[in-house]
């Protein structure tokens, strides 16, 4: 098992690399260093030594790759200084001279505080309603919520959050319209984003669990149970779920750690100081740097998901074999 | 005529489409998904919908320089149009079919004194002399102006067909739809009725803000229409990108395996690993810089917003190829491995050929039922990209800049609510006909359900 693990994230290194190398080319190669300067200084009448100025105080003043005046050539350029540090985490300063790594352990608890209880009262929604949309197939309780489904999945997620906002923030006024606090208080905050998140995603949800559901339900040994005169809703509830539960619990495992990284609207909408926010503030001050470590921190933590997959299905599904 | 690069690439777009839809209403097994999706009812009517979405764009994608005034601006044959409510801008916000506008003004009346109210509209009911009592009947008249104009339109369009079917035999290729009058009936009627509810649209637009007007007075059911562009070119161009990425690396990956499947699912790892958001951010970002570092490429407005909207739906599609070509390896993994492609190889058949006549026309049904289902979540996207500003340019007009301008607008008292009204309703039309179809069509081509 530890054999197979390490071999796991040994494959995961070369990946690292390539997501590096990427963000490498687009942020440095694509536009150098003095592009970025004249964008973030105002563009016309900038002289050459602010440029330079503001390039020496974010460090961006190396070579890119080998610095020919230094005893130790590959160490004093900017794709070591910037891309490589990245690997121990440290994201170094943004452009606006905070610390992104500290920034970034403040923001993620929020961003998990909304992203966790989304995820799980949504997958126990989406869960209930396909069973149901499952047992009562055939009849036109089915064909109403495909039809409410698609509806639902055809609404962009721009409008749940606005409506809701408007309809219970605003009119009903039974929570705040948006902001964050710490601790208990978090909660009244936090009810009416987790709401619109399993709403706007019921849709899609539910049609999709369905699927998976029929192709179960089609499968030899729910013939077999029924022969042996259990009622449909044993049949569901015991066999066909605890069968869909494999595909189900993988395709989770994959977004967990991604939960950290938090929702890049909801957040924004509801003003909550997560990471998605962090983000998109980054965007719209056009802070390359963070922009940059959030790239990097994404995929990190997409590759730490697949690896939790390979390994729960090992764990969960006994057909499969380590090689 | 200007021919921008959007422009260019949708005519490529339409040619191509055209060419495929000869190519597969001959093969011999399309017929049945074909005749599948031709008695899918709801199949149908998202059809009609998505072509008539399909047309305005078409429309709006014809360019060229108009004389109105010194500046000469681009403008689309949409544009040409609808000129009146392209220019017929009021002051600031106004409601729906309102005739005043919303904030109340220093109004200097006949008799030279002065009074604090809602001012009458420029050009919205200016020929009544009491809207309040005259509103109502006057909507009524003008869209049963409309109804009867698109009545008269239909009876000499049908006259027409039925001349040209008498007389040239025209319809003759349609003769296997007389087969099924279900759905004949059922595609007239609806199309009929599109004619005629467009005819009541555009009449009564023409002496009204059906949708309002926003901030700065511009009428949004003109903004609504505009947007349909954009929502298009999103979801079709991205797709043209996408498609030849995914077709060839996932087919070479499948067939070949060994170094090329190492390579290339290397690549689809790593570039699905990151985010897309992210990645499209990062994207965009640069082509910012890029674009504020070289304006002299890019002088005027229009041709600016262009490039954006191309590099939009290139990023798009270089982040959104990994999942059809995951499938596509998948399924040539299991084709190569049929006897009819180990025959082939057996009888000394050319790879390059195996993979045009065999493999190729084996996996369409997963590229068609993937372009389908991408399509809406494109759109989607878009209005979520321009919300974060990394879609579209501000200047474009697309429904996520709609809602990004109005939704602080629902603070205010009374609440500005036409905006976002109006992009919800086109929006929704849009994606719902597009998911509806979408269905109709994996249902159609899936082996599974035979």
């Amino acid at each position: 098992m530890i054999n197979y693990i390490f071999r796991r994230f040994l494959y995961a290194l070369p990946l690292l690399m390539g997501v590096n190398i990427l963000t490498f080319v687009l942020f440095f190669i694509v536009n150098s260093p003095d592009d970025m300067a004249r964008m973030q200084l105002g563009q016309k009448h900038v002289t050459q030594e602010a440029v330079d100025n503001w390039k020496q105080q974010r460090g961006y003043d190396l070579p890119l790759l080998w610095n020919s005046k230094e005893k130790n050539p590959v160490v004093e350029t900017i794709f070591y200084q910037k891309s490589m540090r990245l690997f121990v985490f440290d994201f170094g300063t943004s452009d606006s001279g905070r610390n992104i790594g500290s920034d970034i352990q403040q923001r993620m608890w929020a961003s998990l505080a909304i992203a966790l209880p989304s995820l799980i009262v949504g997958l126990l929604v989406n869960i209930s309603m396909a069973l149901l949309m499952v047992l009562f197939r055939n009849s036109y309780i089915e064909l109403s919520s495909i039809i409410i489904c698609v509806i639902l999945m055809s609404i962009s997620s721009l409008f749940y959050i606005i409506g809701g906002q408007f309809l219970v923030g605003k009119l009903l006024r039974l929570v705040p319209i948006s902001g964050y606090d710490t601790g208990i208080e978090a909660i009244k905050f936090l009810v009416l984003p987790v709401i619109i998140a399993v709403v706007s995603g019921v849709g899609s949800g539910a049609r999709w669990y369905r699927t998976l559901f029929l192709e179960e339900v089609e499968k030899d040994y729910v013939r077999t149970a029924r022969a042996k005169g259990l009622t449909e809703t044993q049949v569901l509830f015991k066999h066909v779920l605890q069968n869909a539960l494999i595909p189900i619990l993988t395709g989770v495992v994959v977004v967990l750690p991604l939960l950290f990284m938090g929702s890049l609207i909801t957040e924004s909408f509801f003003s909550i100081p997560g990471l998605g926010s962090y983000t998109i503030d980054a965007i719209n001050r056009q802070d390359f740097a963070i922009v940059r470590s959030m790239v990097f921190l994404g995929s990190v933590l997409y590759i730490i998901g697949l690896l939790m997959t390979d390994i729960s299905y090992t764990l969960v599904d006994p057909r499969v074999r380590l090689s | 005529m200007v021919i921008l690069w959007t422009d260019a690439l949708i005519y490529f777009l339409v040619v191509t489409v055209i060419f495929l839809s000869f190519y597969v209403v001959r093969k011999p097994q399309f017929k049945r998904p074909l005749t599948k999706i031709f008695h899918n009812k709801s199949g149908m009517v998202s059809l009609i919908f998505l072509i008539f979405f399909m047309m305005i764009g078409l429309f709006d994608s014809v360019h060229f320089k108009s004389n109105e005034t010194h500046a000469k601006p681009i403008i689309s044959v949409l544009d040409y149009w609808m000129t009146p409510l392209r220019t017929q801008g009021e002051k600031t916000y106004s409601a729906p079919f309102s005739t005043h506008l919303y904030n109340k003004e220093m109004v200097v009346l006949d008799n030279g004194s002065k009074v604090w109210r809602y001012p009458r509209l420029k050009y919205a009911g200016v020929y009544l002399d009491k809207p309040e009592q005259q509103k109502i009947t006057d909507i009524v008249l003008k869209s049963g102006q409309g109804f009867l104009k698109g009545v008269v339109f239909c009876a000499m369009m049908i006259f027409g067909l039925f001349l040209l079917n008498r007389y040239y035999g025209a319809m003759s290729a349609l003769n296997d739809w007389k087969q099924s009058p279900m759905a004949l009936k059922l595609i007239s009627s609806v199309v009929i009725m599109m004619i005629i509810g467009s005819f009541i649209l555009v009449e009564l637009s023409s002496y009204y803000h059906i949708f309002g007007t926003d901030k700065v007075g511009e009428d949004v059911f003109y903004q609504a229409i505009k947007s349909i562009r954009t929502g298009l070119v999103i979801g079709s161009l991205t797709t043209l990108i996408m498609l030849p990425l995914a077709i060839v690396f996932g087919i070479m990956a499948g067939f070949f395996r060994g170094w090329v499947d190492d390579v290339i699912q290397y690549l689809y790892t790593t570039l699905n690993s990151i985010p897309s958001v992210l990645l499209i951010a990062a994207s965009i970002l640069m082509v910012q810089v890029y674009m504020a570092n070289h304006a002299e490429n890019f002088t005027s407005l229009i041709i600016r917003a262009d490039m954006r909207l191309l590099f939009l739906c290139l990023i798009l599609g270089v982040t959104s190829w990994t999942g059809l070509c995951r499938l596509l390896r998948a399924e040539t993994l299991k084709l190569r491995e049929m006897e009819y492609v180990q025959a082939a190889q057996a009888l000394g058949v050319q790879r390059s050929k195996i993979l045009w006549r065999h493999i190729l026309p084996n996996v369409m049904h997963i590229v068609l039922i993937s372009v389908a289902l991408d399509f809406s979540a494109l759109v989607l996207a878009e209005a979520v990209l321009s919300y974060i500003n990394i879609g579209v340019d501000p200047t474009t007009y697309s429904w996520g800049n709609m809602i990004n301008g109005a939704r602080l607008e629902m603070a205010r008292e009374p609440v500005v609510w036409w905006s976002l009204t109006a992009s919800f309703i086109f929006m929704f039309t849009l994606v719902l006909a597009a998911n509806l179809f979408a269905d109709c069509v994996s249902d159609a081509f899936d082996p599974r359900r035979v």
